[in-house]
């Protein structure tokens, strides 16, 4: 997917929530990103270097908590994840349907000061 | 601005022509902003945010979502990469509905109004938005093109998304069904490669089939590819060209609606 403007919007949220608690500085972003979004880790690190000159996160840390995509099997029903955009079934071998959960892109909290 | 590719920083969103004023821009104050050396003594705290960064679009989503069901209307956002055949699809469905399903349509492009020009001459409303560069439709311009549109009598909404296989998947308009087209010339393995714009729709249609025999397309191999991403999907085969395959899709459509009165 397009990092950079993923990051972009991150970090212009992560402004706005910081400025809002009066902090000057950004320490800490920390991120949420289920793996049915497809981000690739190295982009979105690479996004965030050329964005932090001149932010409030100019010498912050980002964590990224990367999630598993989460599948409904078409077959039996059953529920499991898996580190992929598409998967199939363990337990049957059939396809699964890609749910809402592992496809989210989400500032969790930063650390301020 | 695209909050998936970055695109979209010039050039002002256009209703029917008519600029919005809503600026795409990035807040520049914040990010030229002189950054103050920590004060000493000054303590780290932890501010809790939890929120997606789609937040803002999925809010006005769902405030297009419960108009559209107060008004009764089926809304269909289309999406699929440019040429697949959406103008045409959509065109041929609101003729042959005519007298049974009126339909109204919000066309996105990033200029020109063609293809609303087109659509207009089925006789139904039309509004087109032009995006200047923005790539995908979101939900507060469909909320404002919407404004612009005389719904009233109206039993489905298409949205036409801007052609484009990454962006418009993640961007909730507000819509009751998702329909991704793949035509016959774009190779059987597209929804493998493009997985999030398949695998987030209800409904995948077969677009072009006239062209089928000139392009030894590989029906099954399509159908696999499909269900790989979207094993829940609902696949039409179509030639809005011909015909073919037009009467299942558009009984499914009063089907669709017939469901959603009774809700």
């Amino acid at each position: 997917m397009h990092e950079m403007g993923i990051m972009e919007s991150t970090v212009e949220l992560a402004e706005r929530q910081a400025r809002d608690a009066g902090a000057e500085r950004i320490e800490v972003l920390r991120m949420r990103v289920g793996r049915l979004t497809g981000v690739v880790p190295e982009a979105l690190e690479h996004a965030f270097e050329a964005l932090r000159p001149g932010s409030m996160a100019e010498g912050a840390i980002l964590e990224v908590e990367y999630v598993p995509g989460s599948f409904l099997c078409i077959g039996c029903g059953s529920e499991f994840e898996a580190e992929a955009m598409h998967a199939s079934c363990p337990t049957c071998g059939e396809p699964g349907l890609g749910t809402k959960k592992g496809a989210e892109i989400q500032l969790l909290s930063l650390e301020v000061s | 601005m695209c909050i998936e590719c970055g695109c979209g920083r010039p050039g002002p969103t256009k209703i029917n022509g008519k600029p919005t004023n809503r600026s795409y821009a990035p807040a520049s104050a914040d990010r030229k902003a002189k950054i103050v050396g920590a004060t000493p003594g000054h303590a780290h705290k932890t501010v809790d945010v939890h929120q997606s960064i789609f937040a803002a679009n999925d809010k006005k989503a769902a405030e297009n979502r419960a108009l559209f069901t107060s008004k009764g209307l089926l809304v269909l956002n289309v999406v699929s990469s440019p040429g697949s055949g959406k103008t045409t699809l959509v065109q041929k469905t609101i003729e042959r509905l005519a007298g049974k399903a009126p339909m109204g349509v919000i066309v996105g492009d990033l200029e020109t109004d063609n293809d609303a020009r087109r659509l207009r001459t089925t006789g139904a409303p039309v509004v087109q938005i032009t995006t200047g560069t923005l790539c995908h439709l979101d939900a507060e311009m469909v909320a404002r093109a919407f404004g612009e549109l005389p719904s009233d009598g109206l039993r489905i909404l298409v949205i036409e998304n801007v052609g484009n296989l990454v962006c418009p998947a993640t961007f909730d308009l507000g819509e009751g069904l998702r329909v991704a087209l793949l035509s016959v010339t774009e190779g059987e393995d597209k929804p493998l490669k493009y997985p999030p714009l398949f695998s987030f729709a209800q409904v995948v249609v077969i677009t072009k089939q006239d062209l089928a025999g000139p392009c030894e397309f590989d029906r099954d191999a399509a159908l696999a590819s499909i269900r790989a991403v979207n094993p829940a999907a609902k696949v039409f085969e179509v030639s809005a060209k011909t015909g073919e395959g037009m009467d299942d899709w558009c009984a499914f459509l009063l089907e669709e609606l017939d469901v959603r009165s009774e809700e």
